[in-house]
C-alpha cells in the first residue's frame, strides 16, 4: 500500500494506542463482557496494522476469523457460563500479581533489548505490495501444500472434538428406535462429577 | 505548505523495531493476563492476545526482511487457523469444565495440584 509517510505514521500511532489500551483493558477490566468487546477492538487494530504492513489478505482473514468467529465464540462462551459468583479471596494474591508483573516486565525488557540491539538485514527486498495475495496462493499450492492440507484435517478434528466435548445428551429415548435409553450411559447434566456426592455415600 | 509529522527514529517511515516493540507489549500483557486471570474465559482471551503478538511479529518480519517471498504471511495464516481451532476446543473444554465444577474460577480447578 502506498500512502504518504505522515499518514502512515498517524495511522500507526492511533492503531498502537488502541492496541495497547485495548489489551490492557482485556486483561484488567473486572467485567468480562467489556473485556470481550475490547478484544474485538484489539483484533481490529491488529488487522489495521496488517494493512500498514502490505498484507491485505491476512488483514481480511484476521477480521473474518478473529472478529467474526473467535470473538463471537468467546461472547457465546461468556453467555453460557454467565454466573455471578463472588470469588473467594486468596492469600498472597497481590504478591503474586506483583511478582508476575515483574517477570513480565523483565521479559518485555529482554524482548526490547533483542529487537533494538540486533543488526537486522535492513533494508530488505522491496515488498511486493498488492501482489501479496497472489504470492500467498502460490505458496499455499506449491511449497506449503502439505501444511495447508494438514490444516484442513486439524480444523475437522477441532470441529468434531468441540462437538464431542460440549454436547449434552438429554434424550430419554433413542431418537431412531424410540426405545428408552440406558440412563447410566448418559452424562448426568446437573450432578457435578468431582464434587461431593451425598447420594452415593449412604452405605446400608 | 504540507503538514509533516516526523518523530525521532521515524525518518524513513515506521521502523521494524516499532512493530517489534508493539508486539512485545501485546505479548507481555497476554502473559500477565494468562497468569493472573481468575476467570477461565479471560485466560483464553489472553492466549489470543499472545497469538496476535506472534502474528504481528511474523508480519513485520515478512514485510521488512522478506518482501519478495512473503513466507511470514503464510505462517501467519497457519497461526490464525490453529488459533481458531484452539479457541473452539478451548471453549468446549471450558463448557464441560463449567458443567462439572459449576464455576469458572481458575483457583478451583485444582484437582491436579499437589
Amino acid at each position: 500500500m502506498t500512502i504518504a509517510s505522515t499518514t502512515e505514521l498517524i495511522c500507526f500511532l492511533v492503531l498502537s494506542v488502541t492496541l495497547v489500551a485495548g489489551s490492557l483493558g482485556v486483561v484488567l477490566l473486572p467485567n468480562i463482557v467489556y473485556s470481550a468487546f475490547l478484544l474485538g477492538g484489539v483484533f481490529l487494530s491488529v488487522a489495521g496494522l496488517y494493512l500498514l504492513l502490505n498484507a491485505s489478505f491476512v488483514a481480511a482473514a484476521q477480521v473474518l476469523v478473529y472478529v467474526g468467529a473467535v470473538n463471537v465464540l468467546i461472547l457465546f462462551a461468556i453467555m453460557l457460563v454467565n454466573k455471578k459468583e463472588t470469588l473467594a479471596a486468596i492469600p498472597g494474591l497481590l504478591l503474586r500479581r506483583v511478582l508476575s508483573g515483574a517477570v513480565c516486565a523483565g521479559l518485555f525488557a529482554l524482548l526490547l533489548r533483542v529487537s533494538f540491539t540486533t543488526d537486522w538485514a535492513l533494508p530488505g527486498p522491496t515488498p511486493v505490495g498488492e501482489e501479496a495475495t497472489i504470492r500467498i496462493g502460490e505458496h499455499l499450492f506449491s511449497d506449503y501444500l502439505l501444511p495447508f492440507e494438514l490444516a484442513s484435517v486439524l480444523l475437522l478434528m477441532a470441529m468434531i472434538g468441540a462437538i464431542v466435548l460440549a454436547r449434552r445428551d438429554v434424550f430419554s429415548t433413542d431418537v431412531i428406535t424410540g426405545e428408552p435409553v440406558d440412563q447410566g450411559l448418559i452424562e448426568k447434566v446437573r450432578t457435578p462429577l468431582l464434587l461431593e456426592k451425598p447420594a452415593l455415600e449412604k452405605t446400608p | 505548505m504540507t503538514f509533516a509529522l516526523v518523530l525521532p527514529g521515524f525518518n524513513n517511515g515506521i521502523p521494524l523495531q516499532a512493530y517489534l516493540a508493539l508486539a512485545a507489549v501485546l505479548f507481555c500483557t497476554g502473559v500477565w493476563g494468562l497468569i493472573n486471570s481468575r476467570n477461565a474465559v479471560r485466560v483464553l482471551m489472553s492466549i489470543e492476545l499472545m497469538l496476535n503478538a506472534v502474528n504481528l511479529n511474523l508480519m513485520a518480519f515478512s514485510n521488512y526482511l522478506d518482501g519478495q517471498l512473503i513466507r511470514g504471511q503464510v505462517f501467519a495464516i497457519f497461526v490464525i487457523t490453529v488459533a481458531a481451532a484452539e479457541a473452539a476446543v478451548g471453549l468446549a473444554i471450558l463448557l464441560s469444565l463449567y458443567r462439572n465444577r459449576e464455576t469458572v474460577d481458575m483457583e478451583r480447578f485444582n484437582l491436579l495440584r499437589w
